[in-house]
């Protein structure tokens, strides 16, 4: 092999190297870690898990250690049902929302990239502006909004729509609003993103030829901007499988999620084991759809 | 250019050893639970640079010193979670000849506190309190007429908690809190770890889920102090915070906080240093300056919790001292009990049984 076509793989190399080493130091090898937890046993020290493995105690030590791992915690996982409805519960709280951020988030896109072209960075930034205020603050807010008392309840009495105040603070509508307004923007800016790029004159084209507005939308707008709907809808529901903060603050006791499931197993029951093995399950239903995605897109490039 | 790196190096050796040279302690306490000026007095008198941080429970504290190397010199676990840290090694034995003023510290509390930690060894009490039920005085007797109110009566018998159920119902989420109370009230130990007692005490919570509009360990304090709601199974200092709150606020919100006549339970959040801890010099000295009479009496004047500390009395405030609901009287003291920590299997049935109060599965 020539000089120069050892220099451009080491080029090639220095450019993937990063963003592998990155993975392999920031996912891969915390994900490792958990998997170690979660095959072993809680004990009552620190850390709060066993067997430990000994480094100075060579090829012994580590087939003791591997010896003492095993399936257990997912057994015990498998046999309550308490985690499965959890599981249940995320994933359909992340789908409805999804729906809905979808529902909300297209109309929002679309008029943005239909807006004249110079308004349209001012408009981006205004989806953009909540990041500047802490994510916490803002569901902090919604606390105050949504209470017996607060600010929706004020203004809907003093309308005279309603006479009794609404309850909708700790419960499961609260949990959506919440939801929903904090993962808008990430549904918005993919969907504006694909929109904005579309080119309108095919849009036209189906018009004049006779096609009905609603028509030219359903047959080439929308599966044009497919991609963006795609790339939103994970963006969103993939997060939102595992929030933990949002029906914290707004949900009742008995919004049930996994996010939360995991939380008492870690503090209440100081069983890192079994949380570990919850966020591999959590963890497992996240991937399933990315993998599903990425098949889409694969077969998608090889029909062109 | 070399003068200047030279400057800059000196520079550099000069910021590190005056670092090396300034004192610090890390404290971690719960939050709302000391007297600002403390700190700032604290800090003037010894020079010790003061990190405080804050915590909202026990959970948090524990899970973070399991892990090892917290940072932190000083933290104030509750007691089963201080017996169960100290079992797994994580706090050091104190020098007790670097802490004179344990002479001020109360006989009785520690003596208590022994469940916890044997011979006293390891932690000294901070503040003490009880798990009971704080009320809105006007909105309950409204609905509950002539029901007298300080019995568990309210909380745990379903026909008369449902009464009350419109106007809110909070508990705090901590079930080593709640089901001690609950297996008292039902004639059993306390303290049981016993798998029967556990469901039973578990059973009598579930059927009276329906009525209690949130678990929470915080929230209750506006919420009561608001109006919002009208009952709330709460610690004992944060019921009478809301009551100051109320009264400040002058919004003819009356709180009152009950230890019921059945008993309720006692509880203790006291100072201990981690075996890790890098400034124990410093960590001794932050606890005895805590445990000086008057210093003791300043913080309890400010969150309205009994101090672990006898000496401070006779500088508490006297609408504080003379509130049972924080000093309980002779007959009270005697009414109260204490718990000790679930083992594995306990507490991963108690964790079970309080998901399924609170989600209904």
């Amino acid at each position: 092999m020539s000089r120069s076509g050892w220099r451009k793989r080491l080029a090639r190399a220095a450019v993937i190297l990063p963003p592998y080493a990155w993975l392999a130091a920031f996912f891969l090898l915390p994900f490792v870690i958990v998997l170690r937890i979660s095959l072993s046993d809680p004990a009552s020290a620190q850390p709060p898990y066993r067997p430990l493995f000994d480094w100075t105690g060579g090829w012994d030590a580590l087939m003791a250690f591997l010896g003492a791992l095993d399936l257990e915690n997912f057994e015990t996982l498998a046999s309550d049902s308490l985690y499965w409805e959890a599981a249940i519960s995320s994933v359909t709280i992340a789908l409805v929302s999804t729906v809905l951020l979808l529902l909300i988030g297209y109309p929002v896109a679309y008029g943005m990239a239909r807006a004249a072209p110079r308004l349209r960075p001012l408009l981006v930034a205004l989806v953009i502006l909540p990041f500047w205020t802490s994510f916490l603050i803002r569901v902090y807010a919604w606390i105050a909004i949504l209470k017996p008392e607060g600010l929706l309840n004020q203004f809907l009495l003093a309308l005279g729509l309603i006479s009794d105040p609404l309850t909708i603070l700790n419960t499961p509508t609260a949990v959506y609003i919440g939801v929903v307004y904090a993962y808008l923007p990430f549904m918005i800016l993919p969907l504006y993103a694909a929109l904005e790029r579309l080119d309108w004159t095919l849009v036209e084209a189906a018009q004049d030829l006779g096609s009905p507005p609603w028509k030219a939308f359903w047959t080439v707008t929308l599966p044009l901007s497919l991609p963006g709907v795609v790339a939103g809808s994970l963006l969103c529901f993939i997060p939102i499988v595992g929030e933990f903060v949002v029906p914290d603050l707004l949900g009742g006791s008995d919004t049930l999620m996994i996010g939360r499931t995991l939380w008492s197993e870690f503090f209440s029951n100081r069983d890192w084991p079994l949380a570990s093995a919850v966020a591999v399950v959590l963890l497992l239903i996240v991937v399933i759809p990315i993998v599903f995605y990425r098949e889409i897109e694969a077969r998608r490039w090889e029909a062109r | 250019m070399i003068r200047t790196l030279a400057a800059l190096a000196f520079g550099l050796a000069l910021a590190a050893s005056a670092s090396a040279q300034e004192r610090v302690v890390n404290v971690y306490n719960w939050s709302d639970y000391i007297d600002p000026k403390v700190i700032e007095n604290f800090t003037k008198e010894t020079g010790i640079k003061v990190t405080y941080d804050t915590y909202d429970n026990n959970e948090i504290v524990e899970t973070k010193l399991l892990a090892g190397k917290s940072g932190y010199d000083i933290v104030v676990p509750s007691g089963p979670f201080l017996q169960r840290l100290i079992k797994a090694g994580v706090f050091l034995k104190l020098d007790k000849a670097k802490l004179p003023n344990l002479q001020h510290a109360w006989p009785e509390v520690a003596q208590r506190l022994q469940v916890y930690d044997p011979g006293n060894q390891h932690a000294v009490n901070y503040m003490w309190g009880t798990t009971g039920i704080g009320v809105n005085v006007k909105k309950v007797q409204e609905r509950l007429g002539n029901q007298p109110l300080n019995t568990w009566d309210i909380v745990l018998k379903p026909e008369i908690i449902a009464k009350l159920k419109d106007c809110g119902v909070h508990m705090l989420d901590a079930p080593e809190d709640i089901f001690p109370n609950v297996l008292n009230y039902l004639g059993l130990n306390p303290d049981s770890k016993r798998n029967e007692d556990l469901q039973k005490a578990g059973d009598a919570l579930f059927r009276i889920r329906g009525s209690v509009q949130k678990f929470h360990s915080s929230e209750y304090i506006n919420a009561l102090a608001n109006g919002d709601i009208c009952m709330a199974v709460g610690y004992s200092g944060d019921i009478l915070q809301a009551r100051k709150r109320a009264t400040e606020a002058n919004n003819e919100v009356e709180i009152a906080y009950l230890v019921p006549r059945e008993g309720a339970l006692m509880w203790f959040d006291s100072m201990a240093i981690p075996a890790d801890a890098k400034n124990v010099a410093e960590a001794h000295e932050f606890i005895n300056y805590m445990m000086r009479p008057e210093v003791a009496a300043a913080n309890t004047n400010f969150v309205s919790y009994a101090s672990g500390n006898l000496a401070a009395k006779q500088f508490v405030k006297p609408e504080i001292l003379n509130n049972p609901g924080v000093y309980p009287d002779e007959a009270t003291f005697k009414r109260l009990f204490t718990n000790t920590a679930y083992d594995e299997r306990a507490q991963r049935i108690v964790t079970r049984l309080w998901t399924r109060v609170k989600t209904g599965r």
